[in-house]
């Protein structure tokens, strides 16, 4: 029989406010446990939570670059369950009236071919802290700097059909918030995680199978092993003759497996109902279009404008705009040196995208800014340097010795391209190799190979390819 | 014996230096310790208490005195004061000392008043007989035999019997309105909003709300004008102008609309209890206002209503006592869940429990709409019909309670009747309106209440609506025997 996947997938996204959403305290990330955290973080007895208006400010962006309704009034829930990181034994959330509706988001499947996602909502929370249960001495400890962190919680519909469009729709998602400023899309640091719901069904069927809910997955490598490994799971299972059961699974990435944590029957009733210490969060339309004012460019938008400002194809403008670090320290690189964008394109993709990822660092992160980058694009254009040289030079810059034309200078790397100098090389080499030079004068075309490389021995490198290979034609023609 | 004293003449005796606050405060402190058996206070701050009265003694002698400098008065013990114990009633804050001050409690001490310590009160202010404290009932002074109401019963039996000359209260339900009934006091809960509920600890938070529990509606007024006012803390608070409460108190009543509720005055309502309350609707016509009958249509829902709305908000406020951070933890807990259901079942009391259970039934899946969502529908119902009465009357007046103190136990093991006693003063929490009880004549020799219940943001009217009956009478300075007799 053949299966076909139905994916739905929960996203949340840490609001980048400098304070909780219900408290004055820090959110920055990493200090001493239970050091920012506040009487109203602890759930004192008698605290009440005052709602950052931060956090709804970028929660409405966020529902605008999605293309969705912004409900002018919505509620905040409390959901009630009782755990130790959760202070106040209830979490403030939205329930019936989220902040922001059904909106659509545009994902590129690996074909090229593009898919409509649907978004089916958003809405504000609160995190909750952390339990602790190493160095405790069989206890736990609980740490609460995380507990009142703003998060956005996005909600796609099952519009998923493999674990590839589940990857492709959460780098969107990724992608935009990072863009809007809203999330700093730390995924180590929990920023930016997810729960995916995966059910599969019989091809063609309408109804969709019972779905298992994988809990806090915080890699898009794990989101797709993890669903990978669920469908196999759940197919396995079926036509094993067992039925799957609706239950929260943990994907463990070690073993490369999910397993149960608990089944509906021990899911908490968590009796929602509208937190009665916050009035509902009104939305006017004079704050809607200040929000919109302040919207930046999105990727789409900039993808449009690179292809039609600098004649790239939609591949690269794609690549380059995929993030907006990325797109902006291109447009610096090329504004700070006028260097050709094309040109350009290929430098950032090629060779600057290729040692981040060997150091698995962010651009924002580059040892090499985009003002250092510029000098050697800028080599490259005006053939100082070769294609060979470019990445000799880049190297070193990397290593940090500052910019293109002092690592020329420094290390003698100028390509040369005096042809008086190049020809005397040329004719001292063709003198010593009169065997090679009967060869092609006998026809054999590809030996010629043999002459640039000596070339480029004699030069180190630094001759200019096609020069190089106009001298040799015309003296070996001679 | 300036325990016989208002705290408008209190104030003018410290100005006219009659008494310092430290030779006022030491008065009330010995009283306190010589009535201990009426178990009106929790934690009684005698080293805070002249701590702060020397301070005020030192503004007043630098000229830069307020009107309630140095004046003493009791918290109920729902809010938290910094330092100090804070135990809403409950065992499960045995041993809680506060860590921050109430809004309340800090604008009591920019007025420079003088703590005296914490009021008992019914647990997590649920009862009305006091009789639902961890820390033992209180006794009406008037009687020591019956109980003097609830919840707010600690704050209304000291000012009764002169240990504290007024005191913070807080309603939910009636929990200022009854014992001040029952105790023979003017109290006061304002519209919802207009009090700060930061620092409070949190019952039913849409219906909770803080005021003040005195011997007249002047005192009530200068209390008021301390404890009111925007807080950026709590977003359920609004920011809107305070009146000064004292400054309308003698305006005129003539003209005034008086609206009767023929529910209010139904064939159930005790006879004894109509004629007081009649007698004194007379004072009001003889001041010139009229009397209207009307209708409140949904009267007979408040009290269903309100045990959804309130046990369900209380199900979710006390989640918080857990045994984890702060408050009562079981020895030894096995497990997770043991240290949850030993630490919370040895921590509340009866009453708590039984409200805990019956909100977290309303709220759950497949109850909430026939419970929740149709309490709050019908919640709707009844504000709206408050707001149609107001378009005919000015003020709602009726009896605050139907009984006059009872006697301790009498309705201790039947939660039904003892819900009852609030029947009359619910609907004003769950609309979110003002309303006040005034002593009448007694009934048996026991104090009994004219509740008035006012349009949202009428303090003031409200207030001289009440001081008004009581330059034409002298209920309100009756006092109770055995406790004002001799000079201390």
């Amino acid at each position: 029989m053949s299966w076909e996947t139905v994916i739905g997938l929960e996203i949340h996204a840490q609001l980048a406010t400098d304070s909780k959403i219900f408290s004055a305290s820090s959110t920055a990330y990493g200090a001493e446990p239970n050091k920012q955290a506040s009487i109203i973080d602890l759930g004192m007895p008698g605290v009440l939570p005052v709602l950052n208006e931060k956090a709804v400010a970028m929660a409405v962006k966020f529902g605008l670059a999605i293309d969705a309704e912004i409900a002018p009034r919505s509620v905040f829930a409390r959901k009630n369950y009782f755990y130790p990181d959760l202070p106040k034994g209830y979490q403030i959330s939205q329930f019936e009236l989220p902040i922001v509706g059904l909106g659509k988001l545009e994902i590129e499947l690996e074909s090229g071919q593009k898919k409509v996602i649907g978004v089916t909502r958003a809405h504000l929370e609160e995190d909750a802290g952390k339990s602790l249960h190493e160095d405790f001495d069989g206890m736990t400890g609980i740490d609460l700097n995380r507990a009142g962190t703003p998060l956005l919680e996005i909600v796609s519909e099952p519009e998923m059909a493999n674990a590839k469009e589940a990857v492709a729709y959460m780098k969107k998602i990724h992608s935009l918030v990072r863009y809007l400023g809203i999330c700093d899309g730390n995924m180590q640091e929990g920023s930016f995680r997810c729960d995916a719901n995966v059910s599969v069904r019989p091809a063609g069927q309408e109804e969709f199978g019972t779905r298992a809910e994988i809990k806090n997955i915080n890699s898009f490598r794990f989101v797709e092993r993890a669903i990978n490994h669920e469908v196999n799971r759940q197919i396995d299972l079926i036509e094993d003759g067992g039925t799957v059961v609706q239950e929260t699974r943990l994907y463990d990435p070690d073993r490369d497996e999910t397993r149960s944590m608990r089944s509906k029957e021990e899911a908490n009733d968590y009796r929602y109902f509208p937190d009665p210490d916050l009035l509902p969060v009104e939305i006017t339309p004079e704050f809607l279009s200040q929000m919109r004012e302040q919207l930046p460019e999105l990727p789409e938008q900039k993808k449009q404008r690179f292809i039609e400002q600098y004649s790239l194809s939609e591949y690269d403008a794609s690549a380059l705009t995929s993030n907006r670090a990325t797109a902006e320290y291109y447009e610096e690189a090329i504004k700070l040196e006028a260097t050709d964008p094309k040109l350009t394109a290929n430098w950032v993709m090629g060779e600057l995208s290729a040692a981040l990822n060997e150091h698995n660092l962010d651009i924002e992160s580059s040892p090499v800014s985009a003002e250092l980058f510029a000098t050697l694009v800028k080599r490259i254009e005006d053939q100082t340097l070769s294609g060979k040289l470019a990445k000799e030079v880049f190297e070193y810059m990397w290593q940090g010795e500052g910019d293109a034309d002092t690592i020329i200078e420094k290390r003698g790397l100028k390509q040369i391209t005096d042809s008086g100098a190049l020809e005397e090389i040329i004719v001292g080499i063709l003198k010593d190799s009169p065997d090679q030079v009967a060869q092609f004068k006998a026809g054999n075309d590809k030996i010629i190979g043999f002459f640039v490389g000596k070339v480029m021995q004699q030069t180190k490198g630094k001759a200019n390819p096609v020069q190089v290979n106009e001298l040799l034609q015309k003296l070996l023609q001679a | 014996m300036p325990h016989k004293k208002s705290i408008t003449e209190l104030s003018a005796g410290l100005a006219a230096g009659e008494y310092s606050s430290v030779e006022l405060t030491e008065h009330y402190l010995k009283r306190i310790e010589k009535h201990n058996d009426l178990n009106c206070y929790i934690t009684v701050d005698q080293e805070g208490a002249l701590q702060q009265a020397s301070q005020a003694d030192a503004l007043i002698a630098s000229g830069e005195a307020g009107a309630l400098t140095g004046v003493p008065m009791a918290h109920k013990d729902i809010f938290m004061t910094e330092g100090l114990a804070t135990t809403c009633g409950s065992r499960m804050l045995e041993n809680f000392v506060a860590p921050y001050d109430a809004t309340v409690v800090t604008k009591i001490k920019q007025a420079g008043m003088v703590t005296l310590g914490k009021a008992n009160m019914d647990e997590f202010a649920m009862g009305s007989s006091n009789e639902n404290s961890y820390f033992g009932r209180v006794l009406n002074p008037w009687n020591t035999a019956t109980v003097p109401g609830g919840s707010s019963g600690g704050s209304a039996a000291a000012v009764a019997a002169g240990l504290a000359p007024i005191a913070t209260a807080t309603d939910t339900g009636g929990s200022i309105r009854q014992p001040a009934a029952l105790c023979g006091l003017t109290g006061m809960k304002p519209t919802y909003g207009r009090v700060s509920r930061w620092g409070m600890v949190a019952f039913a938070s849409s219906l909770d709300q803080a005021g003040p529990m005195a011997q007249s509606a002047e005192d009530c007024a200068l209390l008021l004008n301390a404890m009111s006012g925007f807080d950026e803390k709590d977003s359920t608070c609004m920011d809107r102008p305070v009146d000064d409460y004292s400054a309308t108190l003698n305006d005129s009543l003539k003209g005034l609309r008086i609206g009767l509720p023929r529910e209010y005055f139904s064939e159930d309502l005790d006879p004894a209890m109509r004629k007081v309350v009649d007698d004194a609707l007379k004072v009001y016509e003889g001041l010139g206002a009229q009397l209207i009958e009307i209708d409140l249509p949904n009267t007979h829902l408040s009290i269903p209503v309100y045990y959804i709305v309130a046990p369900a908000e209380c199900s979710s406020n006390l989640s918080r006592f857990d045994g984890v951070r702060y408050g009562h933890r079981c020895d030894d807990p096995k497990d997770l869940n043991d240290l949850y259901s030993r630490s919370r079942g040895e921590g509340f009391g009866a009453e708590v429990t039984r409200r805990i259970m019956i909100g977290t039934y309303a709220l759950s899946s497949g109850y909430y709409d026939a419970y929740y969502l149709k309490a709050q529908q019908l919640r709707r119902l009844i504000k709206e019909g408050f707001e149609r009465a107001f378009e005919q009357v000015d003020v709602i007046m009726g009896p605050t309670s139907p009984d006059v103190a009872f006697p301790i136990g009498a309705k201790a093991d039947n939660p039904v009747d003892m819900y009852l006693s609030d029947i009359y003063t619910i609907s004003a929490n769950l609309a979110g309106l003002p309303a006040m009880s005034i002593p009448v004549e007694q009934v048996n020799q026991l104090p009994a209440g004219l509740q008035l219940i006012g349009n949202y943001w009428s303090e003031s009217r409200l207030l001289n609506i009440a001081h008004q009956f009581q330059q034409s009478t002298a209920w309100h300075s009756q006092k109770p025997a055995g406790f004002f007799e001799g000079e201390s």
